[in-house]
């Protein structure tokens, strides 16, 4: 396919100009030593002011994690990670919680504008006058975090009327223990696994949501997560609760500056909906990948899972994974509630070194409950990408129902895509349906858009994009756009 | 499937019956192999439905117990009757893991040899292979010569331990097909008591060769079968398999075929039908090293009782094996409450230009279909037979050989008879 090949060239030769997002902040950090001992614990823990309970808690996973082993069935390759030569605290130096965003340090704001997050809430309210070109956007409430502490959140006053908790989880420990008590560590405990056990022994912020019955958000949540500081490790934990009725769209994005050394990221995420509640979360990962030779770039170890806890509740995963040298991370769902319902849209785009290994749990235990999963998995380059599912129907899940779909698309002859799921039944009216292909463009395909004008690149786009549309719908519109042009710029320089 | 974690259970009992005696560097290979890894637990990932920990409380004896030769010539009368009806097939047979050449009536056209350990012992780095290593005694070499079209024959398994005796056999058979050369076998493996059956078969196929295999395991019910196939084809050669398991209350079938020139085709078909308390494995890889290579696989399980099907099915397409093509489908259909399907199909692919899908279904017999059919005055357990065997047939219906599919179709309907009365 000489005109692939070409395309190929045609890009490579433009170098590493395609993370836009490689910026790096200079910013005054406040930083903890390097290394992972109990001091450091309680030093985070002593720095954000935490009550009693939330430090032993933290020991506890500490000491589960000491115990425990990496994870190496994951089909992913690393020089071994020194888990002593990083800082696990660093936080912006500026007094604590700032109140406004005029305590905010602007350097901050300025980042985040590089970024393209709507912090400014004026500017967003409809009515403003946009410049020519640009689409107006819903309001969207963002908590902002940077390196591991949240700087800003917006629109709270307008969450609080509605009754919706929108903060930094380090603020809803202190003002909302009761809920983060109750819920924290309830889906994924701290003995979960290894990466989660660590960050439960030292996260230092992230976003919790709490809906209170019968209420309907009123706008989409996100959480923009950026990495700055050099070796550090980022761990957020976000804890999102929807009571009865209620329901809940949050957003999650982030990036991270061009470095030549790798660095951590291991979050926890954890839902919990209840009765008819529903959650929709979204996220757009572009952590940075790592240079064309697989130099740099985030390990991205993240543990996310859901609890349909309630009847009829529904959780919905999607997600867009270009970013990371290595990611790690299957959102899953525990459909414990009858009639619970569990979605799993995935995009995972691997190029040059990249090696993903991603997918989903569906565990149902409740009757009737059903569950979709849809992964596509595109690699190129040197990349590999690995769909890593499993479906469980647990004895009493009767009349359950789930239907999988992955399918892969290989770009170049130098890289790898693989399925692996798993599947368990142990219901007779339990019903599973998983098909899975590989394949690559097609030559026809190509040839077709190219005789009506398309340049190839734009070509490869428009069949990657249809390749993806069944996820790519899923996500909340402004999202969908952004996913789409960055699924063209990560396969920028594999095109062929 | 290499990857071997230490987190078995002690291979000890095995270990001890080893004497090291005959120096061979198989066997020296196999016993460190199993004293560093054990006996696998579900923690190896290639195990991960199947443990054999079971096996290591087991103080198994080796062949060298003399078989009832009154039990033997039964099961080998039923098993004819049943299978060869006109009594035609020639057939190699193997008692308690030892060749009989007195029950055994060899093929025109297939040369047949002895096992001798230095030559015929191949090493291989699965646990089930290194067991067979460590204690292989005997089995046969099945050869047939280029271009020679040697029919059909059977190769009969018959195992029968002594009352209070837990027997373990480990046969060593190699079947190699030259250019262009043609066989059809029928693999079965029936016994009576208490004992392990372990046999590992090499094969081989040439250039243009084309071999079909049909196993037919009904191993006592209180049996355990651990079975493996390595399979080297060549261009434009084939493979053809189907495994249909009914016995034992533990078995595994594992079949590692690797395609080595283009135009090459293997088939890993097979059906497993389980009742009881039994559990059943059937376990591929399949890595196509060579462009232009065609695989397919159809696995069924059919599972009542407390039963508990597996299937781990990989297809690995080398970064060389452009224009793969490679098709996977496993169904399971549960017929009880208390019944388990535990499957894991799994696509590793290098290459870009290669058309690769596998699919999985698992559910109960339709409600609808079975509603259609009572409609039209076929009762309930008629309708559900029906319905079984349809299932079945797709798969079945793969196996090329129009005897030996016969022969598979009429141990289905016994399996369903004897099931339902």
């Amino acid at each position: 396919m000489p005109a692939i090949a070409e395309t190929r060239d045609a890009v490579e030769s433009l170098g590493q100009s395609t993370y836009k997002w490689g910026f790096e902040t200079e910013i005054e950090m406040d930083m903890a030593p390097k290394g992972l001992t109990e001091d450091t614990i309680r030093l985070i823990s002593h720095r954000k002011q935490e009550p009693e309970w939330l430090l032993e808690w933290r020991l506890k996973a500490f000491q589960a994690w000491q115990a425990m082993t990496e994870p190496t069935w994951a089909k992913v390759s690393h020089p071994p990670i020194d888990f002593q030569d990083a800082h696990y605290y660093a936080a912006p130096k500026k007094k604590a919680g700032p109140k406004s965003l005029e305590e905010v340090d602007p350097e901050l704001l300025r980042t985040y504008e590089k970024l393209g997050i709507p912090l400014h809430e004026q500017a967003l309210l409809a009515g403003v006058e946009l410049p020519e070109g640009e689409v107006a956007r819903p309001p969207v409430a963002v908590d902002a975090v940077f390196d591991s502490v949240s700087v800003v959140t917006t629109f709270r006053e307008t969450l609080a009327k509605a009754g919706v908790i929108f903060c930094p989880i380090s603020e809803a420990v202190r003002e909302h223990p009761e809920l983060v008590r109750r819920y924290l560590g309830s889906v994924v405990p701290v003995a979960d696994n290894f990466y989660a056990a660590l960050n439960s022994a030292v996260f230092t912020d992230g976003s919790f949501v709490y809906v209170p019955k019968g209420v309907r958000c009123p706008m989409e949540l996100s959480t923009y997560f950026r990495i700055n500081a050099r070796n550090t490790g980022q761990f957020e934990r976000t804890l999102i609760v929807v009571e009865d009725g209620a329901s809940v769209s949050y957003l999650e994005g982030c990036t991270a500056p061009m470095r030549d050394e790798n660095q951590l990221h291991a979050a926890v995420v954890e839902l919990v909906a209840m009765d008819d509640a529903s959650i929709k979360y979204s996220t757009v990962q572009n952590w940075y990948p790592g240079d064309e030779h697989g130099r740099g770039g985030i390990y991205n170890f993240v543990t996310k899972r859901g609890a349909c806890r309630g009847d009829r509740s529904k959780i919905s995963w999607t997600q867009v994974e270009t970013g990371s040298a290595i990611t790690w991370k299957y959102p899953s769902c525990i459909l414990q509630g009858d009639g619970a319902v569990g979605e799993f849209y995935s995009v995972a785009v691997t190029n040059n070194h990249q090696q993903a290994d991603t997918g989903t749990k569906m565990i149902h235990l409740g009757r009737n409950t059903r569950s979709t999963i849809i992964a596509k998995t595109i690699s190129a380059g040197h990349s590999d990408s690995t769909y890593r599912g499993l479906v469980r129907m647990m004895p009493k899940a009767a009349g359950a129902r789930n239907f999988t779909q992955c399918d892969s698309l290989l770009i170049g002859d130098q890289c790898g895509a693989h399925t692996v799921p798993y599947i368990e039944s142990r219901n007779l009216s339990a019903k599973i349906e998983h098909e899975a292909t590989t394949s690559k463009i097609s030559e026809d395909q190509l040839f077709y858009c190219r005789q009506r004008g398309l340049s190839e690149e734009d070509a490869v786009g428009l069949i990657v994009n249809g390749f993806c549309k069944d996820v790519l719908k899923e996500l909340p519109m402004e999202f969908a756009v952004e996913a789409q042009k960055l699924l063209q710029i990560s396969l920028e320089g594999s095109v062929g | 499937m290499n990857a071997i974690a230490p987190a078995g259970v002690s291979a000890a009992a095995f270990l001890n019956r080893y004497t090291g005696g005959d120096g061979n560097a198989t066997r020296v290979q196999a016993a460190d192999l199993l004293r560093r890894a054990g006996l696998p637990r579900t923690g190896v990932e290639a195990w991960k439905y199947t443990s054999l920990r079971t096996l290591a409380d087991i103080p198994f004896a080796g062949a060298s117990a003399q078989a009832d030769g009154v039990v033997v010539d039964a099961l080998l009368a039923d098993t004819v009757r049943a299978y060869d009806p006109d009594a035609d097939l020639p057939r190699a047979v193997m008692v308690n893991g030892r060749f009989a050449p007195d029950l055994s009536r060899l093929p025109d056209g297939v040369s047949v040899t002895r096992f001798a350990a230095g030559a015929d012992l191949t090493a291989h780095d699965d646990v089930a292979s290194a067991l067979n290593a460590l204690l292989a005694e005997d089995g046969l070499a099945l050869t047939v010569a280029p271009g020679v079209d040697a029919g059909r024959m059977m190769l009969l398994s018959v195992v029968v331990a002594p009352d209070g005796v837990a027997l373990s056999v480990h046969p060593r058979h190699r079947i190699v097909l030259g250019a262009g050369a043609r066989l059809s076998v029928l693999d079965l493996s029936v016994g009576r008591g208490d004992y392990l059956n372990n046999p590992v078969l090499d094969v081989a196929v040439a250039e243009g060769g084309h071999l079909i295999h049909a196993k037919l395991q009904t191993e006592d019910p209180a049996a355990r079968h651990l079975a493996v196939v390595h399979a080297e084809v060549g261009g434009d050669a084939s493979y053809d398999s189907f495994t249909l398991t009914l016995g034992a209350a533990l078995a595994r079938h594992e079949v590692h075929a690797r395609l080595n020139a283009e135009g090459g085709i293997v088939h890993v078909n097979g059906a497993q039908l389980l009742d009881g308390r039994q559990i059943a494995d059937l376990t591929s890889v399949i890595t196509h090293a060579a462009p232009s290579c065609n695989s397919r696989q159809t696995v069924k399980n059919v599972l009542a009782g407390h039963a508990r099907g597996v299937f781990q099915g990989k297809i690995l397409v080398e970064r060389v094996a452009q224009k793969t093509d490679g098709y996977q489908m496993n169904q399971a259909l549960l017929l009880s409450d208390h019944a388990e399907i535990d499957a894991k199909p799994e696509l590793e692919i290098y290459a870009d230009d290669v058309r690769c899908s596998h699919g999985a279904t698992v559910g109960a017999l339709d409600a609808d279909q079975l509603f259609y059919l009572r409609s039209r005055g076929v009762a309930g357990e008629e309708a559900r037979a029906i319905l079984v065997k349809a299932f079945l047939h797709d798969a079945v219906e793969l196996m090329g050989d129009e005897a030996l599919r016969a022969v598979l179709n009429r141990a289905v309907e016994t399996w369903w008879t004897r099931k339902d009365a």
